[in-house]
């Protein structure tokens, strides 16, 4: 080797944050998507209040039971990447990796929900086109739903490398990293659930 | 301990070198340095097409309905797509790499003695996103109908539906130019927040940074946290085109000002993105330069800090004539007058480092100095669209197209240039030509001011902007010799930028070899080899003291490099 490598080691020196730099990249990277979601529903809300064509459509035909219990399960799927990461943390690698699939079980049975709650929208003539409602509901439901493959993804390469046994209870930062996007695709769909439902 | 093992990792990762072959490094590379040249050079690059554009649209105000050379006669319809894509490419292609990537990826790792970013093959995918926005950018001129010409803010409902412009190919790749760009400077803006919250070296405290690298990191803060507001606009943009929503179509029960809202949420942060990073290499030429400690850095730092947080209560100042709700117009005067302030202090700042110093006007200085007098007209005329009354009559005309290259101009060019020619011998290894760059310099200056001067006086005259032939407009006839002189002088601006073409490639090659801290600064970049080689310093530096220690009455040298140990300590090692 050239030159020996290094290393930073500054954890009790004043310059150190002491947060791992790959957990400060994915907070940062939430903070602009809670900018992004922020903006559609504030979007949202501004256009619903102000705009005179703006028809919400008689909530039977929204699926409100069905939704709840979309809520439900994702709520549920939390809980499970919580209990994933404290497995880990602890070295329990089995709880980890029954944790993990039981929170991608919950991720596609929410997206199998929506993949019947869609068709059963257009069906009662709620679609992109037909109006301000449908355009939001589908633009906002639609993107929340592109965040739940993508976690569903991340949490597939964690589960794959925990069955390989790549994480220990030193070295878990990345199901910890998975598990703060994940909680934020929840945080999401909980925002937009009394939103596109309930008002 | 997880957290140190992990980033030892990271910043291990890339550390046998030397063999590399020429894809890895020069095409793929992971080397923060490498992927600065990356970014300078497609910046650059697109800075050519966008000059290129401005000479047809100045040639067309000047000498209206006759053949431009090289192109033809200006029709209306192309106009108004050269106004769209002049904008677009030197705000997001040209201001945006150039300034916020490039100087945010050369200098924060060296800056803070760190061996790369910490995310280095995040850093490299955002340059390669990079390229596919600008494909798709450049491939707009070329689909059925042309590229976008809904102007580069793109206001629906022209931007929103084919039937007002006929373009549709063109408004949906704009669209996703756009996209792929924000996607990628989120990628870098991530990598250069992390780098500079966790890779700074021992010793480099919050208040020891240097000031470049503190307005580095506050473009990325002012752009992360505005640009998801534009995405989403963009999202319901693109929809609009694509799917049939009217989210911002008025028959379908849209509202056209929603995008304004969006956009400029977005977009006045975005000056600061663009301004930052050329104030940022500014503040660290002035000490160097003129061998004085900086005046006031805390004062800097914080209002900096005042100054972003204030730029996202201001951006309906952009709005005053659009319809909005009319009580909106007050507040939005107040908070825009209060972000003078801070910037006001900063200025003041910059000129109480330089009085009573021993002033060198090497070129960056000249580049320094050229922007501080510049912005400082930018800034000022921003007072009359700040406040609503004006804004009222100016709004529509040429003066908003003087000041708006007032400020832009300086952040982007003479930031730039200052930046590019004083951290030159860094990044390349050898010395640029003083003379060919005082030139440059001179050129620059005296030609900028004869192009964008008068046309504040053109706009106060009553010149609309957004207007593709005066000559049909017989109140306008007044301005014609005036417009034919400003065109004129741009055109000697644009064939200027030849004399800093040839200089910067012939020192490239042939440049005198530059040592490794040719200008005596203080910063850590300078104690790293010219150029640094992969990883940058062969042994982890240690800071001692602040960046600006120059001309300490009890020392034979007049500068202090950051990471030389303190006299008693030396002489207790030894």
């Amino acid at each position: 080797m050239s030159s020996t490598p290094w290393i930073l080691d500054a954890s009790d020196e004043p310059t150190s944050t002491g947060v791992p730099h790959g957990k400060l990249g994915i907070w940062v990277f939430l903070a602009s998507e809670v900018m992004l979601f922020g903006s559609l529903i504030s979007s949202y809300i501004v256009l619903r209040l102000g705009s005179t064509h703006f028809i919400v459509p008689p909530h039977e035909f929204l699926s409100v039971p069905v939704a709840a219990l979309n809520t439900f399960v994702l709520i549920i799927s939390s809980v499970t990447m919580v209990m994933a990461l404290a497995s880990i943390q602890q070295d329990d690698r089995k709880g980890m990796i029954m944790y993990l699939i039981a929170t991608i079980l919950c991720g596609l049975i929410f997206l199998g929900v929506k993949t019947w709650e869609y068709p059963h929208k257009w069906h009662e003539g709620i679609t992109i086109q037909s109006g301000l409602f449908g355009s939001f509901y589908f633009t906002m439901t639609g993107l929340h739903g592109l965040h739940v493959i993508g976690g569903i993804a991340f949490n597939l390469y964690i589960l794959i490398q925990g069955i390989r046994g790549k994480w220990s209870s030193t070295h878990c930062q990345r199901v910890e990293y998975a598990g703060i996007y994940w909680h934020f695709v929840d945080l999401v769909w909980v925002v937009l659930f009394p939103l596109l439902y309930l008002l | 301990m997880e957290g140190n093992r992990h980033q030892a990792r990271g910043n291990s990762a890339h550390h046998s070198h030397g063999d590399e072959k020429f894809i890895w490094k020069y095409v793929f590379s992971t080397d923060h340095k490498m992927i600065a040249k990356q970014y300078l050079f497609t910046g650059l690059f697109m800075a050519l097409v966008g000059a290129f554009t401005a000479y047809l649209m100045r040639w067309q105000l000047a000498y209206p309905n006759t053949a431009a050379p090289g192109w033809g006669v200006v029709t209306a319809d192309k106009f108004n797509m050269l106004v769209t894509m002049h904008g677009t490419i030197m705000v997001f292609f040209v201001g945006m790499p150039v300034l916020v990537a490039a100087l945010s990826n050369f200098v924060i790792p060296l800056q803070i003695g760190a061996r790369d970013m910490v995310f280095p093959r995040l850093n490299m995918l955002s340059y390669w996103v990079f390229v596919a926005s600008v494909v798709c950018l450049l491939a707009s001129f070329f689909v059925p109908a042309g590229a976008s010409a809904c102007g580069w803010t793109g206001y629906p409902p022209l931007s929103a539906s084919q039937e007002y412009t006929g373009i549709f190919w063109g408004v949906v790749l704009w669209i996703l130019a756009l996209a792929l760009e924000f996607a990628s400077f989120t990628m870098g803006g991530i990598n250069y927040l992390a780098t500079f919250m966790c890779a700074r070296a021992k010793g480099l405290t919050y208040s020891r940074v240097p000031l470049a690298t503190w307005f580095l990191v506050g473009a990325s803060l002012a752009f992360f946290f505005s640009v998801g507001p534009l995405i989403a606009g963009a999202i319901m943009l693109l929809l609009d085109n694509v799917a049939g929503t009217g989210f911002y179509l008025p028959q379908k029960g849209g509202e056209p000002l929603l995008w304004q809202h969006l956009f400029w949420f977005f977009g006045h942060p975005e000056v600061y993105v663009v301004f930052l990073p050329g104030l940022a290499a500014v503040l660290e030429i002035i000490p160097v330069f003129s061998r004085k400690p900086i005046f006031g850095y805390r004062t800097m730092v914080w209002s900096m800090a005042v100054a972003l947080a204030l730029s996202y209560v201001v951006w309906a100042h952009h709005m005053f004539i659009s319809g909005m709700d009319p009580r909106l117009a007050m507040p939005f005067s107040i908070t825009t007058i209060l972000i003078s302030v801070p910037f006001a202090i900063i200025i003041f700042c910059m000129l109480a480092s330089l009085r009573g110093g021993s002033i060198r006007l090497a070129t960056p200085m000249l580049w320094a100095v050229g922007f501080l007098v510049t912005f400082l007209i930018g800034g000022l005329t921003g007072i009359f669209l700040g406040s609503a009354a004006s804004n009222i009559y100016f709004h529509g005309t040429y003066f908003v197209v003087a000041h708006f290259h007032y400020t832009f101009f300086p952040a982007v060019f003479f930031g730039g240039f200052a930046a590019i020619h004083f951290w030159f011998p860094k990044m390349f290894g050898r010395m640029y030509s003083e003379r060919l760059g005082k030139i440059h310099f001179w050129l620059t200056f005296v030609f900028f001011n004869c192009t964008f001067w008068p046309i504040f006086q053109i706009g106060s005259g009553g010149m609309i902007r957004r207007i593709a032939d005066p000559s049909q407009y017989r109140i306008l006839d007044q301005f014609k010799t005036l417009n034919v002189f400003v065109t004129i002088s741009a055109f000697i601006l644009i064939a200027g930028q030849i004399v800093f073409v040839i200089n910067f490639f012939w020192s490239i090659f042939r440049g005198p070899a530059a040592e490794a801290n040719p200008f005596r600064a203080n910063t850590l970049e300078w104690s790293a080899a010219s150029p640094p080689p992969h990883g940058n310093f062969t042994a982890a530096p240690v800071v001692y003291r602040g960046p600006y220690e120059y001309s300490l009455p009890d020392r034979a040298e007049d500068f202090v490099p950051q990471n030389e140990p303190p006299l008693a300590q030396a002489e207790g090692t030894a």
